[in-house]
């Protein structure tokens, strides 16, 4: 099985795609001859022509809008926001159009598409290139929200958003595509959406996150384990919908929760962990749940490795649940 | 007239027939001066980054004349709504090269206390240059209501919001010129056509003849200017601040220039700008092509040349030398000027993270690669 770093494994997934399914059409900023700006579809054009993956005038507004307007029309777009942090000008047409066509037409339209939008601080991007978002789309009903962690789920999970029948973001740690690397399978399959994965078991702490903070959470949990202190990390992949079930199993199963994102924290994507916990788990718990989140404040840039969290604040909330 | 014609005032060679600029030498000196501090900066950033001194810059070679050409024509009354590739307007109107370093390093000094990725300046002295927003064309309908402020109060001051070519695709841009023609604003609008948004080619953003032409369809006047000749850019933008202080209106200014490098440090044009292209536009360059007509002016020499690149070579060393000495921002500039006041939440936040520094130790800086 060939190893690729994720970013390479984003360009595997649509070059997979694209080959099987003759619908899907890659387009935005500079994802054409120069292979977008961190190369996830650089050869796609070479490959499948200027029809298939092309550049667009620079407006985000119209690459989600004419994405919209492919999708009800038989095509499965794949649209690229450069940054997410560039994605707000497209909002009214992701939460407005996109998330609502199928309710407000009764299912007669619809918008099966993928928005591909790297995501997350750790490059010195400062305040327009570092954000995390998600909440502002998980808090939309109708759209489908997925951050893969690995290089294998950003593939199988790229895969099956282009066949999920509804819109969905999907988010790409752009910290990890480069630094990490791991073992994907070659042709098609998928990953099923919705489904968490365990990272890393253990009986003690249970630590939920997505994205580029698993990394940081598996580096914690294992000093955690040099002092004795067994963590689960659960890679939630899918946050809207959420695999709720697993999310409790995971909780009730050590009865101590730390909930780790770089999104800031106040009304962040931890607050609705939280909230289930407290609702549907609170008599399993042995501690109350710790947030580590980035701070409520924008991102800032010479000090982000103050603002994002790392393994000395995930493993200090640890070993706070643990001996609460 | 649909503003496609091309005003060209200092030829090639140098020669600007029949037209005098009303400036004096020592003017035309201090313009030709700016234009190689923004050179002799942009090769110092360079270096920086490439050394893995500084994270990130932005070129700005051959756009220098639209640059200072453009600031030429403000007065330090006026406010300047810039783009990331326009740091010469605030050069010329008195910004000192240290300033702008300290935002190279992200430094305590910097005026955005080191939250923002370098060449995002803010300043509010000597001339209103107003923070930059890497989000295209965010900016430049806010530059329509401050203008309508000055319209409101009476004030003949008028607002330049200069952009990219790219930027004319941004809703910010539509809004801009349709709200600026109903209201009569006192803005002056510089679309800066320099060939390339990053690895799209100018022709690819619009199917107009142009982009100043766009400004017949929101009621206002358009001209296209030669971007590289620094007297024509003034000329034009003159003419239109003339207009906008006397209560006539905007105008858009397209002026036709070319980005000689990348997009940026992280950014290699040499996969999509054709050489043949590159080696056109490097003939008509804007600092050679001052050059020139200063010495038919007979005001330049090459001592006078020498003494003028020392001077600008040296203010951008001692500065990138200052800057690099500054102390990175405390920990607590995280958590200011979120707010006028610091919340409780945030309060409580910020003392958080002394504690477990105190604790735990710092956190420790990664070595990002900006990609971009």
């Amino acid at each position: 099985m060939p190893t690729l770093t994720l970013l390479q494994a984003v360009n595997d997934g649509l070059k997979t795609v694209m080959r099987n399914d003759p619908t899907v059409l890659v387009f935005g900023e500079d994802v054409g001859p120069k292979g977008g700006v961190f190369l996830a579809t650089e050869g796609l054009t070479e490959e499948f022509g200027v029809e298939r993956c092309f550049d667009t005038p620079l407006s985000e507004d119209g690459i989600v809008g004419a994405a919209i307007g492919m999708a009800m029309n038989g095509l499965r777009p794949v649209a690229e926001i450069q940054f997410q942090d560039f994605i707000y000008p497209a909002f009214d047409q992701i939460v407005s159009e996109a998330a609502k066509l199928r309710y407000r037409s009764g299912g007669q339209y619809t918008a099966p598409m993928v928005i591909r939008t790297p995501y997350g601080g750790g490059i010195r991007g400062g305040l327009y290139h570092s954000q995390s978002g998600e909440s502002y789309f998980a808090h939309t009903a109708g759209l489908k929200v997925v951050i893969p962690s690995t290089p294998h789920d950003a593939k199988g999970l790229l895969i099956a958003s282009i066949e999920d029948p509804d819109p969905v973001i999907f988010m790409e740690p752009k910290a990890l595509y480069r630094t990490l690397k791991g073992e994907v399978p070659e042709g098609s399959y998928t990953v099923e959406l919705s489904t968490l994965r365990e990272a890393r078991a253990g009986k003690d702490v249970t630590v939920f996150c997505y994205g580029a903070m698993v990394t940081v959470a598996e580096k914690a949990a294992e000093q955690a384990a040099t002092g004795g202190i067994e963590v689960a990390v659960v890679d939630l992949r899918t946050l809207l919908p959420l695999d709720e079930e697993g999310v409790l199993d995971a909780a009730k199963r050590t009865g101590r929760v730390v909930v780790l994102h770089e999104a800031p924290r106040f009304c962040g994507y931890g607050a609705e962990i939280s909230a289930l916990i407290a609702e549907h788990a609170i008599e399993y718990m042995e501690a109350p749940v710790v947030r580590v989140t980035g701070f409520d404040t924008p991102f800032p840039n010479t000090l982000e490795h103050n603002y994002m969290p790392d393994d000395r604040r995930v493993l200090d909330a640890i070993e706070h649940v643990y001996n609460f | 007239m649909d503003g496609t014609d091309l005003l060209t005032l200092i030829e090639g060679n140098g020669d600007a027939p029949e037209f005098d600029p009303g400036m004096s030498d020592e003017e035309l000196l201090y313009c030709y001066g700016t234009m190689l501090t923004v050179r002799a900066f942009d090769d110092i950033c360079l270096k920086l980054q490439r050394g893995g001194r500084i994270g990130f810059s932005i070129p700005n070679k051959g756009i220098e004349a639209t640059q200072v050409g453009a600031a030429s024509a403000m007065r330090k009354s006026d406010w300047i709504f810039p783009s990331y590739r326009d740091f010469g307007m605030a050069l010329y109107h008195g910004v000192p090269p240290v300033q702008m370093m300290h935002n190279m390093f992200g430094n305590a000094e910097d005026t955005t206390r080191g939250r923002q990725m370098p060449v995002h300046f803010s300043w509010t002295e000597p001339i209103h240059f107003v923070s930059i927003s890497s989000p295209i064309g965010t900016h430049i309908p806010q530059a329509v209501g401050a203008a309508r402020a000055f319209q409101y109060r009476g004030e003949d001051h008028v607002c330049l919001a200069s952009f990219g070519d790219g930027g004319t695709s941004s809703i910010g841009f539509h809004s801009a010129l349709n709200f600026a023609g109903v209201w009569k604003a006192p803005v002056v609008f510089l679309c800066q056509n320099n060939g390339w948004a990053i690895s799209c080619p100018s022709d690819e953003q619009t199917a107009s003849k142009g982009y100043a032409i766009k400004a017949q369809a929101y009621g206002m006047p358009g001209v296209t200017v030669d971007g590289n000749d620094l007297l024509a850019v003034r000329q034009a933008t003159l003419e239109a601040v003339a207009r906008a202080r006397a209560g006539d209106g905007p105008t858009l200014i397209e002026a036709l220039t070319f980005r000689m490098g990348g997009h940026s440090t992280s950014d290699d044009p040499s996969k999509y700008v054709p050489k043949e292209q590159l080696e056109e536009w490097a003939k008509r360059d804007p600092v050679t092509r001052m050059q020139r007509y200063l010495e038919r002016r007979g005001i330049w020499t090459q001592a006078v040349e020498d003494r003028i690149l020392a001077e600008a070579q040296e203010r951008v060393a001692e500065a990138a030398r200052i800057a690099e000495h500054t102390p990175r921002p405390g920990l607590e500039t995280i958590f200011s000027d979120v707010y006028a006041d610091l919340p409780a939440h945030l309060r409580k936040q910020g003392e958080a993270a002394f504690d477990l520094a105190k604790r735990k130790g710092d956190a420790v800086a990664g070595g990002g690669e900006f990609p971009l």
